[in-house]
This record gives C-alpha cells, sequence and structure tokens, in this order.
C-alpha cells in the first residue's frame, strides 16, 4: 500500500491538481451537459464527456491510487481525495464511465484474475472502454433477485436469452456487467444467478433507445437473442452471482478498493438555487422576501447542510457507535429526495415563467430546472426506489421484520 | 457560504458521551421518571448531588473559577443523553445562568458564583413573560434605582426549577434597557413563588413575582454587555435543548421500534407492514440528521455568524424531528398510545415544552432565514 504522503507532499500535489483543473476545466462547451452519467443523451455529450476523462486520467487525477501496474497511479488516497477537491472546486464535468470506474473496476481489482485486471482496468480508466450495467429487467424493476434473463452453458460457452432495461449508456459501451439465470433449480432466486463480464458489441445482443420523460434519450432496454459468449466472462463462479451483485454495491463506500476518485453525478449546486429566487419576483417584490418561501427555503437550507455534514460524520465512527448502518444506507434515499423535492420547489420560483420548456429562448436558465426535476426521478426510481431504500434501511439499520 | 460550519469532535466530548450514557441510563430508569413526575421536588436529589460530584456543572466554566474549562461542546453529550433518559434536572438552566454570568457577569460576580455553581449549586434563569414572544428584548419587567437598592417589578414566566435555585437570574427593563438581575432565591418572599402547571411532566417550573423585590446596585449584570449576555443565552439554551429533544428523538423512536417489533396484528408482526416502517425510517432519517446538526453546533460553539447559524439549525431540526417522532409513536401504539402510561406522550409534551423555552421550529427558522439570504 501506497505511504501516506507529508504534509508538504500532499501541499505540492494539491497545488498542481487545483493549477491543472483551473486551467483545463471547461464548464459552458456550448451545449448542455448532463448532470449525471445516466444523462447522457447525444452524441456530442458522450463525446465531450468521454474526451474529458480521457485527459483527466492521462493528467494523473483518476485512478491516481489504483495499482500501477494496472494503469492506476500507485498513490495514496489523500491525493485522489486532493484532485477530487479541485475537481469540485472548479465545477468539473462529471465522469462519464461510471459503471467501470465505480462498479466493475473496484469488483474486479478485488476479485479479479491478473488477466482480466490487466486486460480491463487500464481502458476503463481512459474512458477507451465504456461499461454498462445489465442487472434490471423490464418484468423485475424492483426485484432484481428475481432476474429471468437466461445463460445455458454450451461447451466454452453461454448463449444469452432475455432482455435488460434501464441500461445507461447501454449503446455506446463495449461491456456490460451482466446478472443472468444460470440455474432455474436453484434452491432459491438469488442461488440461480451468476455474474458476468459481457462484452457487447457481438451477434445476438441489440439495444433500443428508451425515450425519457424529458423527451431526451439517455437509456436503453437491451435484448439478448442466442447470444453466444465465451465462458471466460463468468465471474466469480456459477450461482455467486447475487453476491457479486451486492458487492458492486459495497464499494461506494472505498472501504475495500480505493475510491477511483472524480463523481459520476453532479451534486445540486444550492447557490444556484438561492440565486435563482433572489431574481424571481413575486408580487412586485423579490421571491426571498415573500415569507412562506423563505421558510421553505430555510428547510432545505437545513436538509442541504444535514446531508452534506453526513458524508463527514459518515467517517467518524464516535458519532455512528449505535446504528453504524443508519448513516451509509440511508444516503441515498435522504439525497435523491432531497433533489427531487429542491428541483420541484425551483419551478415555482418562475412563476409564468414555469410554462417554459427546454428549447424556448423564454425558459428560465434553458429549461436547466424542469429538466433537472424530471430527471431526477431516475435518481428516485433507479438503483432501488425510495420505497425500497425504505425497506432496507427498517430491516438493516433498524431491525424491523421483512416485508412480504 | 461561508456562515455554514462543519462537524467535529473533541476526545473530552467523547469520553463525557461515553460516561453519560451509562449514568443517564442507570440512574433514570422509565419507572423512576414516572415516580419523580409526582414527586415535589420533581428530581433525585441524591443523582443532583452526583452530577456536581462527576463536575458536570463545571465543564464550561474557566478553570480560574474553580472550572473545568471547557465548552458548551462538552455539556452537548451530557444534556443529549439526559433527554435521551428523561433525566430532568437543574442541569440545564444552571448551565446557563453560569454562561449568563460568563457572558454579562463582572469580575466579582463571576468570583462570587462561578465557584458556587462549579461546586453544585443550582441556578436558573427567569426570562419569559406575559407576552409569549421569544424575543428576549421585548420585556416589560422593570428595574429602578432607588438610592443604593434597585426595585424590581413585574412578573416572569417558566421559571424553571425557581425553588431549588439559590440563584435566579432575571431580565428586567431598566431606564429602556435589558438589564439581568442577580437574585438569591433566599430573599425572596413566601408568595413569590408559584408552581405552575406546565406541560412536561417531567419538569417543575414557577411564576416568579418580582414585585417588593429588592436587590443591591451591584446584582446587575454589565451593561456594556446587554447584547452579548442576551446572545449568550439564546445560543446556549438553543443548544442545550436541541442535544436534549436529539436524545429524546432517539429515545423514541427506540420505543416506538420495540412496539413494531413484538406488536402482532392479523397474524402478522406490525412492524413488517410498510404503513409503520416507511413512515419510522423517515423519522429515523430525520433523527440522524438532528444529530449531525447537533454535533455541528457544538463544534461550532463560539465561532462568529457560523455558531448561531449552527444552533438555530440543530434547533430547528431537533424540535421538528422529536415532535414528528414523537407524535408517530402516539399513533403507532394505537389505542395504548392514548393512554397515560404509553410513555410516548411523554416525549410529545417534553417536544412540546422545549419548544416553548427556546422557539420552536419555525421561528428558528425565521431567524435562520436572515443569516442566510439578506
Amino acid at each position: 500500500m501506497a505511504d501516506k504522503p507529508s504534509a508538504s507532499e500532499l501541499k505540492e500535489y494539491s497545488e498542481a491538481a487545483d493549477a491543472w483543473f483551473k486551467e483545463n476545466t471547461v464548464r459552458d462547451p456550448g451545449f448542455m451537459l448532463p448532470l449525471t452519467f445516466m444523462e447522457v443523451g447525444t452524441d456530442q455529450q458522450f463525446d465531450f464527456l468521454r474526451e474529458w476523462q480521457r485527459k483527466v486520467y492521462e493528467a494523473g487525477y483518476l485512478g491516481a491510487s489504483w495499482p500501477k501496474e494496472y494503469g492506476g497511479g500507485g498513490l495514496h488516497t489523500d491525493f485522489q481525495r486532493a484532485a477530487t477537491r479541485a475537481m469540485k472546486k472548479y465545477d468539473a464535468p462529471i465522469m462519464l464511465n461510471a459503471i467501470g470506474n465505480g462498479w466493475a473496476g473496484p469488483l474486479i481489482l478485488d476479485l479479479g484474475t491478473e488477466e482480466q485486471k490487466q486486460k480491463y482496468i487500464k481502458p476503463m480508466l481512459s474512458a477507451e472502454d465504456i461499461w454498462c450495467q445489465g442487472f434490471s429487467e423490464p418484468e423485475h424493476g424492483s426485484d432484481l433477485g428475481n432476474a429471468q434473463l437466461k445463460a445455458v452453458r454450451e461447451g466454452d460457452e453461454y448463449v444469452l436469452n432475455g432482455s435488460k432495461i434501464w441500461t445507461s449508456l447501454g449503446d455506446r459501451a463495449k461491456y456490460m456487467i451482466l446478472l443472468a439465470r444460470t440455474d432455474f433449480d436453484a434452491p432459491n432466486k438469488y442461488a440461480g444467478l451468476s455474474f458476468f463480464l459481457n462484452p457487447m458489441n457481438i451477434d445476438g445482443i441489440s439495444t433500443s433507445r428508451i425515450k425519457k420523460l424529458t423527451g431526451e434519450y439517455g437509456f436503453v432496454q437491451t435484448f439478448f437473442s442466442d447470444a453466444r459468449i465465451s465462458a471466460d466472462c463468468l465471474f466469480g463462479g456459477e450461482g455467486n452471482g447475487w453476491s457479486m451483485a451486492m458487492k458492486t454495491l459495497e464499494y461506494e463506500r472505498g472501504a475495500k478498493v480505493k475510491p477511483v476518485g472524480g463523481y459520476f453525478v453532479k451534486e445540486l449546486d444550492v447557490m444556484q438555487i438561492i440565486e435563482l429566487a433572489k431574481n424571481s419576483v413575486r408580487n412586485g417584490k423579490p421571491l426571498l422576501d415573500d415569507p412562506v418561501m423563505r421558510d421553505k427555503m430555510t428547510q432545505f437550507m437545513i436538509d442541504i447542510q444535514a446531508l452534506n455534514l453526513n458524508n463527514t460524520r459518515r467517517r467518524m465512527p464516535q458519532l455512528m457507535q449505535d446504528r453504524p448502518m443508519g448513516l451509509p444506507l440511508m444516503n441515498k434515499l435522504a439525497r435523491t429526495e432531497l433533489i427531487r423535492e429542491l428541483t420541484e420547489f425551483s419551478l415555482g420560483f418562475q412563476g409564468t415563467k414555469a410554462g417554459y420548456y427546454v428549447g424556448d429562448e423564454n425558459a428560465v436558465d434553458d429549461g436547466y430546472w424542469h429538466r433537472s426535476y424530471l430527471n431526477s426521478f431516475s435518481a428516485t426510481i433507479g438503483g432501488g426506489t425510495s420505497q425500497i431504500q425504505r425497506n432496507i434501511i427498517g430491516e438493516h439499520a433498524l431491525g424491523l421484520p421483512k416485508t412480504r | 457560504m461561508d456562515n455554514l460550519g462543519t462537524i467535529g469532535t473533541t476526545e473530552e466530548q467523547i469520553e463525557l458521551m461515553d460516561v453519560a450514557t451509562s449514568f443517564c441510563r442507570d440512574k433514570s430508569p422509565i419507572d423512576k421518571v414516572r415516580a419523580l413526575m409526582d414527586d415535589e421536588l420533581g428530581y433525585d436529589p441524591q443523582v443532583w448531588q452526583e452530577i456536581g460530584e462527576l463536575g458536570w456543572l463545571a465543564i464550561a466554566i474557566p478553570e480560574a473559577h474553580g472550572g473545568v474549562g471547557l465548552t458548551m461542546a462538552e455539556v452537548v453529550p451530557i444534556a443529549e443523553q439526559m433527554g435521551r433518559n428523561l433525566l430532568n434536572t437543574p442541569f440545564g438552566t444552571t448551565t446557563l445562568a453560569a454562561q449568563a454570568i460568563l457572558a454579562g457577569g463582572n469580575e466579582a460576580q463571576q468570583a462570587k458564583w462561578l465557584p458556587k455553581i462549579a461546586s453544585g449549586c443550582a441556578a436558573t434563569v427567569a426570562l419569559s413573560e406575559d407576552n409569549g414572544d421569544w424575543d428576549l428584548t421585548n420585556i416589560t419587567c422593570s428595574a429602578k434605582q432607588n438610592g443604593d437598592k434597585i426595585i424590581l417589578s413585574g412578573k416572569k414566566q417558566l421559571v424553571r426549577w425557581a425553588d431549588s435555585a439559590e440563584l435566579i437570574i432575571a431580565s428586567v427593563k431598566m431606564d429602556g434597557d435589558v438589564r439581568f438581575a442577580l437574585i438569591e432565591r433566599s430573599i425572596l418572599g413566601e408568595t413569590a413563588l408559584r408552581r405552575e402547571s406546565i406541560i412536561d411532566e417531567t419538569a417543575r417550573s414557577f411564576e416568579l413575582t418580582l414585585d417588593g423585590v429588592t436587590i443591591a446596585s451591584d446584582d446587575l449584570l454589565d451593561a456594556g454587555r446587554t447584547r452579548e449576555t442576551i446572545e449568550k443565552i439564546d445560543l446556549a439554551a438553543g443548544l442545550i435543548h436541541a442535544a436534549e429533544m436529539c436524545g429524546g428523538a432517539q429515545a423514541v423512536i427506540d420505543y416506538t421500534l420495540e412496539y413494531l417489533k413484538t406488536r402482532k396484528q392479523f397474524d402478522k408482526i406490525i412492524g413488517s407492514y410498510q404503513a409503520l416502517k416507511h413512515p419510522t425510517v423517515d423519522n429515523y432519517v430525520e433523527y440522524e440528521k438532528a444529530r449531525t446538526h447537533l454535533y455541528s453546533a457544538a463544534h461550532s460553539w463560539g465561532e462568529q455568524g457560523r455558531g448561531e447559524v449552527a444552533v438555530r439549525m440543530a434547533a430547528a431540526q431537533a424540535h421538528t424531528s422529536y415532535s414528528r417522532a414523537a407524535d408517530r409513536s402516539i399513533q403507532f401504539h394505537g389505542g395504548f398510545g392514548f393512554t397515560h402510561d404509553c410513555d410516548a406522550q411523554l416525549h410529545r409534551r417534553k417536544a412540546i415544552f422545549d419548544g416553548a423555552l427556546i422557539g420552536d421550529a419555525a421561528y428558528q427558522r425565521s431567524k435562520l432565514a436572515g443569516m442566510l439570504f439578506d
């Protein structure tokens, strides 16, 4: 493991990172940049973000703490943290290859073979190989464990049949982490699942774009029709698919594998909302003179500050003694619901202008707020709906009996 | 936004948290809490003495005055555990009185009172009046100079633990300005204190009639530091009650969970029903946010601007979350929840009382808005 840096080493690195992002960050390329990797809809957006990730990686500010032998920087995590801080400071665009860097990469680094690490890690960091995720199915949205996509072993191949849905970047990805059913007679639904590092550009796999509620594209449905993949694509052994899928969720907390760095989802900037409120008019006066709006906005500030501080508190065991799982488990629910409520609230600032949408010159901030609100559902529904999150928190943090 | 603080702890805080967790749990089982509700004094003198011996009243008092020399940040974990176990004593009011003397007392006043308080003498503050305003400057009780004496008049309300306090610090108006009078309880006539009937049965509170009370000229806190004194009292009270409410929210959620995990209806443990599970999770999420704000407020204590924002956020969130969690606890206990025997009502009542003392969540937000947006 890399040594903890001295204060002066870290300072030097931080200053270099700061200068690099100051110099190289493009915040307005002339078209709207996606706030999350799930919102990449156009070629223009995709090409820009792919190029941006490559540039950041090559400068050494992504994967800085991943092992050198596979393409990382081999440095202590404090360095990567400093680089990520600089990205945030200059409001740099997101890292595109979320499923690769955030999910597949840590899993491969943790449990993969030497060959897999050599093959997959570096091109994933440079965004040469884009990854997508094939967990959800059209008929099994929340009940992931019930996935039915069939993987049948034939010689040294698996034959895949079925469909996956809500695949972000599915039409642009080279690989998919795929949860498929290899055993239909297993003692329980979980035991029949296996996990694959699945190539996308092969015969029998096709995608069709899904038009989102925003009117834009961003997800695809993926169809598997007698698609044949090498048995080498199996990861973690037959029947271990569920535990592999669950492991990908654990890496998010960065305990087992050093965090890759950067971010895949942009935090909502509260100052932007306050700015919007200040520039809005109600009854001929500034909106924030209205006591009801002031009160609501203040409550949002309290919520935002709590969630921001929670990120620090999560790393303070002395304040996590009673229910150590509480904060980590609630983060997704609390954050995604807050963003939904806040963006919805921001529409109310706009008065008559709330009637406009993306594409009209009269729309406030080019329709950014409407789009953000509608897109916010991708996070309150995707990755386990808020309702499923409440079951998880209730059962795993509070010890309530399972809902059945 | 630069008036938003961060979160952190001190070693002393964590040590005190450990000690207070077991002390409050051991000394304040629920049967005892309920027995003390019917007791005239309202707390166990033996436990009060032990609190003094543990040095908890001395925590935020400087060493020069016989204190430990820490800050309100270290009082927080203690108040939190007291709230969690409904261990109600003059701890909060005594701490507040000490903070008032620290902010506005002259050298002689500090030398006289702080060592006493540090060694276990109870004290309280008399701030509220009949107008019900949380604004500590909106008062009508008066002080008039008469030779080398000062004659007080008017009525103060919600003076907690006044019958136990050796010292009562009352806000009064003198020549149009707010001043703080140091009143030794021993000088009060027999009818000066009337016990009030309050919503929180674990506390004791009194109406104080100042008419006819006379103090010496040098028993007023420094006129030049009135503004700081008001701010200090306001924020210290906010922090103490935020801590108590936070601990209370934790307790009432645990109490609800216990019921949801054992009670059966329609052949199922009721905690498996999402209609009960999901709102309980939401209440728990709000409680954790309150605790995060609490330790941020403790960490930011004394910082200009940030300190006040953090305390008011903590008080607002604690009051919202404690009220809501206790309200839902009553409902989720069904018929039993409607009885006095169900502990949910103890918490619901305490949340109302604490909000009444320091300003409820909406009031805290109205104070915050000015600091955040204007």
